[in-house]
């Protein structure tokens, strides 16, 4: 039944294109309300493009299966369309729109040409939802997709941009830690520390968590281990900027931390260590 | 066979390894490094591993029993010039050699070593 369908539908739709299309955009044109982001001519291209490359998947494969091989071309150029429009700033609904505002040109169509026969009019439309609704599933998932590849693109700008190494004095580093601390970021964080404790010949580095908003075991055992890579260096680490809500989190969890200079804030953090690399800092007194 | 120099400067030894270490030479160096420990009667050894590129497990532990050795023999031990991929590689594996003194470079290693012999020539100020 279905694949008796199919066939009608590829007819329908190759005799009647120009008309399909036109009604095609109309329906688009309304039910985008942000116009300005696409151009009609650009719209037409596509939609005459996409009806083309439908109407062949039609032809040659008849049935519903978009996944299999004569779909390819569909499908791939939905692909594009929808992570392009992912990409400028549609909302799912918009992209989805573009293959479900396709439904009512086609039942029109479907209607005038079949309208007699109730049966094959309603196995028709039946089979023609069945492809589109496929069809704007998968500008859905491709949308998602296109989306999660962004977040993940700039949690990556994000990992490399919130891990600075700052140089305090000659032979003093320090690395305020702003958000929390994962694996992978404190392997981005270790990294940029040992590169620049060997560019500056720094002795000591100041590992600053006031950013940080919470201490748990793990992010403890990520500040220990970049410690402990520090000092295989040849660098002593000083963390600084514990609060005392952290303070108290780290003795209830039992985290050993005494083999760390710890101190409470920033400045005092940088005086021990000018101390120890011999340096001092004073008001001049007045003579 | 393939032997690590140990070059003597001073009351101090100096071994620096400039190929890629692997179990016997670690084994050689640990024989001929407690060797001239003793016959030159060394007070510290300095131990610049900064053209060591890769570590495993096992040559991690023997640059901390070759530390401890050298204690035992009352010479300090520092190990200089280790590079961050092997620093972070020796964390990861959990050897974070705690007995083990460590400096950036060699300049800085003997000025530990001078300080904490507490040697005339000695600098305290680490920076220079």
């Amino acid at each position: 039944m279905v694949t008796r369908g199919g066939s009608r539908l590829s007819e329908i739709v190759k005799k009647h294109e120009a008309g399909i299309v036109a009604e095609w955009i109309k329906e688009q044109l309304a039910a985008v309300k942000t116009t300005d982001r696409m151009s009609e001519a650009d719209l037409r291209a596509d939609c005459e493009r996409f009806l083309s490359l439908f109407k062949t998947a039609l032809q040659s494969s008849g049935g519903a299966d978009i996944m299999s091989a004569p779909w390819n071309e569909t499908r791939e150029m939905l692909a594009a369309l929808s992570r392009s429009r992912a990409k400028a700033g549609y909302t799912p609904s918009e992209t989805a729109i573009l293959v479900l505002a396709l439904k009512l040109p086609l039942f029109e169509r479907l209607r005038g040409e079949i309208g007699g026969d109730a049966e094959a009019l309603a196995s028709e439309v039946w089979h023609t939802t069945i492809v589109l609704d496929r069809l704007a599933l998968l500008t859905t998932e491709i949308y998602q997709t296109g989306r999660e590849e962004l977040i993940l693109r700039q949690q990556q700008d994000m990992l490399e941009l919130s891990t600075p190494v700052v140089q305090l004095w000659e032979g003093i580093l320090a690395l305020p830690v702003i958000g929390t601390l994962d694996s992978a970021r404190t392997q981005v964080v270790m990294e940029n520390l040992l590169q620049r404790i060997v560019e500056t010949g720094a002795a000591i580095a100041i590992i600053d968590i006031t950013g940080v908003p919470t201490v748990d075991t793990l992010v403890a055992q990520h500040l220990l281990k970049t410690v402990a890579a520090a000092r295989l260096m040849g660098a002593d680490c000083i963390i600084s900027g514990i609060r005392p809500q952290i303070a108290q989190t780290i003795v209830h969890l039992g985290v050993e931390l005494q083999s760390v200079i710890t101190k409470a804030t920033l400045a005092d953090a940088f005086i021990i260590a000018l101390q120890k690399t011999g340096a001092a800092i004073g008001r001049p007194s007045k003579a | 066979m393939e032997r690590i120099p140990i070059l003597k400067m001073n009351e101090f030894l100096l071994v620096s390894i400039q190929v890629d270490m692997h179990d016997r030479l670690a084994m050689t160096l640990q024989d001929d490094l407690t060797e001239r420990i003793v016959r030159d009667r060394a007070r510290g050894v300095l131990i610049d591993i900064s053209s060591l590129e890769i570590v495993d497990s096992f040559i991690g532990r023997m640059i901390g029993n070759i530390a401890a050795m050298s204690r035992v023999l009352d010479a300090e031990t520092v190990v200089v010039g280790m590079r961050p991929a092997v620093a972070i590689t020796l964390v990861e594996l959990g050897l974070s050699l705690p007995g083990v003194r460590t400096s950036l470079n060699v300049d800085k290693g003997m000025e530990l070593l001078r300080a904490s012999l507490g040697g005339g020539n000695g600098h305290r100020d680490a920076r220079r």
